[in-house]
């Protein structure tokens, strides 16, 4: 996927003028909150449970080679092949050799966000093979050319209308008088649709919720039971999956999945969660005949050792994205890449260096929501913070906002001028206010005043008014 | 320098040390060869009718449907009764299963792997965990995965003494069994209620691709106060 991270600020223009997006986010709103608190309440013990994921992903990250070669010994004793990627294109050419192997004409997806990142689909089709995605969302937004909005509900952005027009203009072997309103409606054609597509598959992709270093198993977790039929059904079964992705032990993954769903819609558990250890055996009845899991490094080692690795405990539950005020008022196109919300805006930097993404920090007040939810407990507003420093250091931000905070530095390691000046303007600011009480225009800051005014000050800074009071005393 | 050695390599240089010698390494494969369970709730404690309880009440709330049968010969009845408009079914080749007299309730059955059209399919689990009433089924020769997913509706038979509190449990169990291959089958399915999606306009409906109904029948002796007569 081309990245459109530093295009943010005219994204975000974009995005609060889109009457659709805005009426998509109002219908999703408080939903998010609301279904985690009563997820929670069902665990007592969540806290801890917390406590302890956090841990598990800590000590994963401190010795992640040595998870990873375990993971992928256990992968490989089974018969299965683990192919190894620096980088996005190393993991295209992988998919591609395997689907080419198996002579592949048409590729079932299951959900990935690895997929998102590779842009495994246009690869396959530059090279003739068709890939259909199939969790309801991601289809959508294959038929209508987009890339996901939520690493959840991809969708989210979405109307009913919008995916009836979309069907109506993709399954063109349907009848055209059919009704195609309700959801009810909507779900029967996609569930007869991607049913062909399942059944007609030569290799199933899925992406990989985690990896058990014990066993070499992969775990998908979806609501759908599309990422089942996806790998399934099909000779080949391809795991696309990030190498932080480990969990040392099944009871390891176990605890990370008691908060997982949870923090999101609220479930004790999705409704599939599943274990998949190497290709079919001898006897069993079904099951592809060769599983393949394609590991992706794409920038994630370099995090390591940096005040940015805390990011990479993420379990992609995507909470902190339906807790955030910037995520709320923009959606998750504006983002310009993948991953989208707060844990977007510390990921992506590490992935795609600051010079693509050095808005993606500046855009959060740090108020915390996201770390308060995030089952991991990741300091999403200290990574923001790290990439901030570092940014500032590379040059950004430029022009008058870098000389605004330089000269706001020099005067606040000046304390006797800052209160000079800060006195001076306070009582400036009142007295241009005159009797009105705000500011409408202020000098430099046209832009900010077009759609704002300013509150006068008292007229005196707040620490003269305790100097006057502790001298009444 | 090949792709494993490459990313291994990045990997060390990020944690700024080399390979783990074998005496850093002997805490981690102490950790993989006797995995212990973390916290485990409440709710996975219990005796058993408690568990039976908690099973049943939370299958109800992720809109799966139960009932109970004495024994595993009742199966096909129950089968019937609950989806009466149903002809046919695709049974999961299982000794407790397949030997069932099910033309005797008006069932067509066939034995396998489901095909794309199948409206039923008849699955045996090989455990239910109470504390979040999830049914595991494991692939094998008797239990084809591809059963728990193509056909309309789905039926899980399940014998009361396989209901344990914690997932926990199920993997010890799977453990104690392990033969050369190790101890996972191909496909481990943790099954909550049956599908659903909220991709349009996050509202929740049930019956995507999986199975849009539920059923589980709970095998034992001495279930009949568990189920309150709504099935």
């Amino acid at each position: 996927m081309q990245p459109g991270c530093h295009d943010f600020p005219a994204n975000v223009q974009r995005a609060l003028v889109d009457d659709d997006l805005q009426a998509a986010l109002a219908r999703t709103g408080a939903g998010f909150p609301k279904k985690r608190l009563e997820g929670i309440a069902t665990l007592p013990e969540f806290d801890l449970l917390r406590d302890q994921a956090t841990a598990i992903r800590d000590h994963v990250l401190e010795h992640l080679d040595w998870y990873l070669e375990r993971f992928a010994d256990q992968v490989e004793a089974l018969g299965g092949t683990v192919h190894w990627c620096a980088d996005a294109d190393e993991a295209r050419d992988a998919v591609l050799r395997i689907c080419k192997e198996a002579d592949a004409h048409t590729v079932t997806k299951g959900k990935s966000m690895i997929g998102e990142e590779i842009a495994i689909n246009d690869h396959l089709e530059a090279h003739g093979i068709t890939p259909v995605e199939t969790d309801l969302g991601e289809y959508i937004i294959q038929l209508r050319g987009e890339t996901p909005s939520h690493i959840v509900a991809p969708a989210l952005h979405v109307s009913r209308p919008q995916v009836s027009a979309a069907f109506r203009e993709h399954h063109t072997g349907l009848d055209r008088d059919r009704p195609l309103e309700t959801p009810r409606e909507l779900l029967s054609e996609a569930r007869q649709v991607l049913r062909e597509s399942f059944l007609a598959a030569d290799v199933g992709i899925t992406g990989a919720n985690m990896l058990v270093a014990e066993t070499g198993t992969t775990i998908i977790v979806t609501n759908e039971g599309n990422g089942d039929l996806t790998q399934t059904l099909p000779r080949v079964h391809v795991v696309l999956a990030s190498i932080e992705k480990v969990a040392p032990t099944l009871e390891d993954a176990t605890t990370l999945l008691r908060v997982l769903a949870r923090s999101i819609t609220g479930q004790e558990q999705t409704v599939y969660n599943t274990f998949s250890t190497g290709p079919r055996r001898p006897d069993d009845p079904d099951g592809p005949e060769a599983f393949h899991v394609v590991l992706l490094d794409n920038g994630r080692s370099r995090l390591l050792g940096t005040p940015a690795q805390p990011i990479l405990r993420c379990i992609r539950c995507g909470a902190c994205l339906g807790h955030c005020p910037v995520y709320g008022q923009i959606g998750g196109h504006a983002y310009g890449w993948v991953y989208s919300g707060p844990m977007g805006a510390a990921l992506t930097p590490g992935l795609l260096g600051l010079p693509e993404a050095w808005h993606l920090p500046q855009a959060s007040t740090l108020c915390g929501r996201c770390e308060a939810v995030c089952p991991v407990r990741i300091p999403i507003p200290d990574v923001l913070r790290h990439w901030r420093t570092e940014s500032w250091r590379q040059g950004q931000p430029g022009g008058p906002p870098r000389r605004a905070l330089r000269a706001w530095a020099w005067l606040t390691r000046r304390p006797r001028l800052y209160h000079l000046l800060s006195g001076l303007s306070a009582r400036l600011l009142r007295w241009r206010a005159g009797s009105t009480g705000t500011l409408r225009r202020l000098p430099g800051l046209a832009g900010w005043c077009a759609t704002r005014d300013l509150p006068a000050p008292e007229g005196k800074t707040f620490l003269a008014q305790w100097r006057a009071q502790e001298h009444d005393k | 320098m090949n792709g494993r050695a490459q990313v291994l390599a990045a990997i060390r240089h990020g944690l700024g040390r080399d390979a783990l010698d074998g005496d850093q390494a002997t805490p981690l494969a102490a950790r993989l060869a006797t995995p212990t369970p973390n916290r485990l709730p409440a709710a996975s404690r219990g005796d058993r009718m408690t568990l039976l309880r908690r099973f049943a009440d939370k299958m109800r709330r992720v809109d799966a449907t139960l009932a109970t049968v004495t024994d595993f010969a009742a199966v096909p009845n129950a089968v019937a009764e609950r989806f009466p408009e149903t002809g046919s079914a695709r049974v999961a080749p299982h000794p407790d299963l397949a030997p069932l007299d099910w033309g005797a309730v008006g069932l067509q059955a066939t034995f396998g792997p489901a095909r794309g059209d199948d409206p039923l399919g008849v699955s045996r689990a090989h455990a239910g965990v109470a504390e979040s009433g999830t049914l595991v089924l494991c692939s094998g020769p008797n239990s084809p995965t591809s059963l728990n997913f193509l056909p309309d509706r789905h039926v899980v038979a399940l014998h009361a003494d396989e209901v344990v509190g914690a997932y926990e449990t199920v993997w010890q169990g799977l453990r104690e069994g392990a033969t050369v291959d190790g101890f996972m089958p191909r496909t481990v399915n943790w099954i909550t209620g049956p599908s659903r999606t909220a991709d349009i306009e996050q509202t929740l409906y049930l019956g995507i691709h999986g199975p849009r109904q539920l059923h589980v029948l709970l095998v034992g002796p001495d279930l009949s106060d568990l189920v309150d007569g709504n099935g």
